[in-house]
């Protein structure tokens, strides 16, 4: 059982994350690239416009997977804090703090996207309906657990500072998402705002598919380099590190 | 008689701390202040229009209170934390958990609970209406822990640093999103002659929650900004 | 063809919108194999300035 635990933690020590890291992101990259352009293209040329909100509807191909990589980014950056915090595991740190930017910045995008999207919808670029206001309360979260992580000089300490806060608000993100519900649908009244995708048309659905999924992949490949570059940062002391910075000139 | 258990120790944490408050009675009384002149300058800002001011009155007072309330919690670890009390907290045989949950209910008596107290007086002043009142008053009284509690988190992860103010707010203000929905809701509901059972028990719910998970995220939080 | 450029009158909404889409997209890959060239070539000035 010791043995199984040492070799657990092997696997999981920054050096042989930073190998498998460096040879599972060419892989993500190219996939993600060769599905983007297959969803752009399906969204933007093949799939039929909306009969009610025309050809604003093609705007979802953007918005959709921008909204869900804010919480599946989320998601990831407090999994990976809890793995960070519970099992002291490195790795896990410096890819939860890795995944806060690139999360955020997709936050940030669907709440853009969701805004443009709304302005020939319901004549406003900003109308507090219950999925704008819970996505700008997730982007305070996110930028709430950068800014700590920033605060703090000790990096090992600052990820784990920043891990409690992430898994904090990872409590508070479904409440949130409940309780603006509610606040939504008891002041807004009958007016309906649908940012919702329109009953799924399959042309529709699968550029969608593929956005979301070519996004994931991408949101994957950002966070693996940026939590290698971190791990080199880190361990820079290490041998590994000297190792891979002398041996092949530096190149990965 | 050396007292050894848990709840002798909180006791006695919560005299220390209680009887420390009193004796710097000048400074309970700063959120008070802080809730009473903020609530004045919304009628000077917006127009003594009552029925404009009787409109926003419920978000005013609980948004004031809260913000009350985040002012104040700078103080609930640093003191300890600057002399070191914070690290024999750490080493005592008591669960770290309790004792944070008992610091933090020392600062709800003498923070949050003033301002359950002083809230239905200044809903006269921004005209809420006084079937309203009632329905102020319990939900600051649940909402108020709450934010205490929370706010307790966010001020032990940056306990170490030392200029803490705006990065606090930008912390804990995500955070306090949803007491402040519910408590804000359950005000306005009253004041249009609904009832605001269900806000109230939802707040009630964050409360238990809040109770039960915050002091072991508080603990955790103390443990790596102390160590 | 100016149809699908113009997006039937949403254009204004629609381009802008994929083009910030781009614009994330490109500033995450960017600063992220940025980051990552920076930390090799800071240890390896770190390495050069203790063996000279």
């Amino acid at each position: 059982m010791f043995k199984l635990n040492r070799m657990f933690h092997k696997l999981l020590s920054p050096e042989s994350y930073y190998r498998f890291a460096g040879r599972l992101v060419p892989w993500l990259g190219w996939s993600c690239a060769i599905l983007m352009i297959a969803g752009l293209i399906g969204g933007l040329w093949y799939s039929p416009p909306d009969y009610q909100q025309g050809e604003s509807v093609r705007i979802i191909y953007v918005h959709v997977p921008a909204a869900w990589l804010s919480l599946f980014g989320y998601m990831f950056m407090a999994g990976a804090a809890l793995v960070g915090l519970v099992w002291h595991v490195k790795v896990a740190e410096s890819l939860s703090m890795a995944a806060a930017p690139v999360g955020a910045s997709f936050t940030f995008l669907a709440l853009v996207t969701g805004s443009l999207w709304g302005k020939p919808m319901w004549g406003t670029f900003w109308v507090w309906d219950a999925r704008l206001t819970s996505e700008l309360v997730l982007l305070f979260l996110y930028l709430g657990v950068i800014a700590l992580y920033n605060a703090v000089p000790d990096v090992r300490k600052a990820s784990r500072a920043a891990g409690i806060l992430a898994l904090v608000g990872a409590v508070n993100v479904p409440i949130v998402h409940y309780s603006v519900e509610w606040w939504y649908t008891l002041h807004q009244g009958p007016t309906v705002t649908k940012l919702d995708a329109p009953s799924i048309d399959i042309r529709m659905l699968i550029p969608l598919l593929l956005m979301a999924l070519a996004s994931t992949l991408f949101f994957l490949a950002v966070v693996f380099t940026r939590a290698r570059a971190d791990l080199v940062r880190r361990e820079r002391d290490k041998r590994w590190v000297r190792e891979l910075v002398t041996a092949d000139g530096g190149r990965q | 008689m050396i007292r050894r258990t848990a709840l002798h120790a909180c006791a006695a944490l919560l005299r220390r701390d209680l009887r420390l408050a009193i004796r710097r009675r000048s400074e309970l009384a700063n959120p008070l202040l802080f809730f009473a002149v903020v609530i004045t300058l919304f009628p000077l800002g917006v127009g003594p229009d009552p029925a404009r001011l009787s409109g926003i009155a419920a978000g005013t007072l609980w948004v004031t209170a809260l913000l009350a309330v985040l002012l104040s919690l700078d103080s609930v670890f640093r003191a300890d934390f600057d002399d070191g009390t914070l690290e024999q907290w750490l080493i005592s045989p008591h669960p770290l958990p309790l004792l944070v949950l008992t610091r933090v209910l020392a600062h709800w008596l003498t923070t949050g609970l003033p301002l359950v107290l002083l809230a239905p007086l200044l809903g006269v002043f921004l005209k809420l209406d006084p079937h309203a009142s009632l329905t102020l008053f319990w939900s600051l009284l649940l909402g108020t822990p709450v934010l205490s509690l929370v706010g307790a988190i966010a001020v032990a992860l940056i306990v170490g640093l030392r200029r803490g103010g705006m990065l606090l707010a930008l912390l804990v203000l995500p955070l306090y999103v949803p007491v402040l929905i519910f408590g804000a809701g359950a005000v306005d509901a009253a004041a249009s002659g609904l009832q605001p059972t269900g806000q109230l028990l939802l707040l009630g719910a964050l409360l238990v929650l809040s109770v039960t998970l915050a002091p072991l995220a508080g603990a955790a939080a103390l443990k790596i900004a102390t160590e | 063809m100016s149809h699908w450029l113009a997006m039937g009158a949403y254009g204004w909404f629609v381009w802008p919108s994929y083009g910030i889409f781009a614009l994330v997209v490109g500033v995450n890959w960017y600063t992220a194999r940025k980051a990552h060239r920076e930390a090799l070539s800071r240890a390896r000035r770190r390495i050069e300035r203790e063996t000279t």
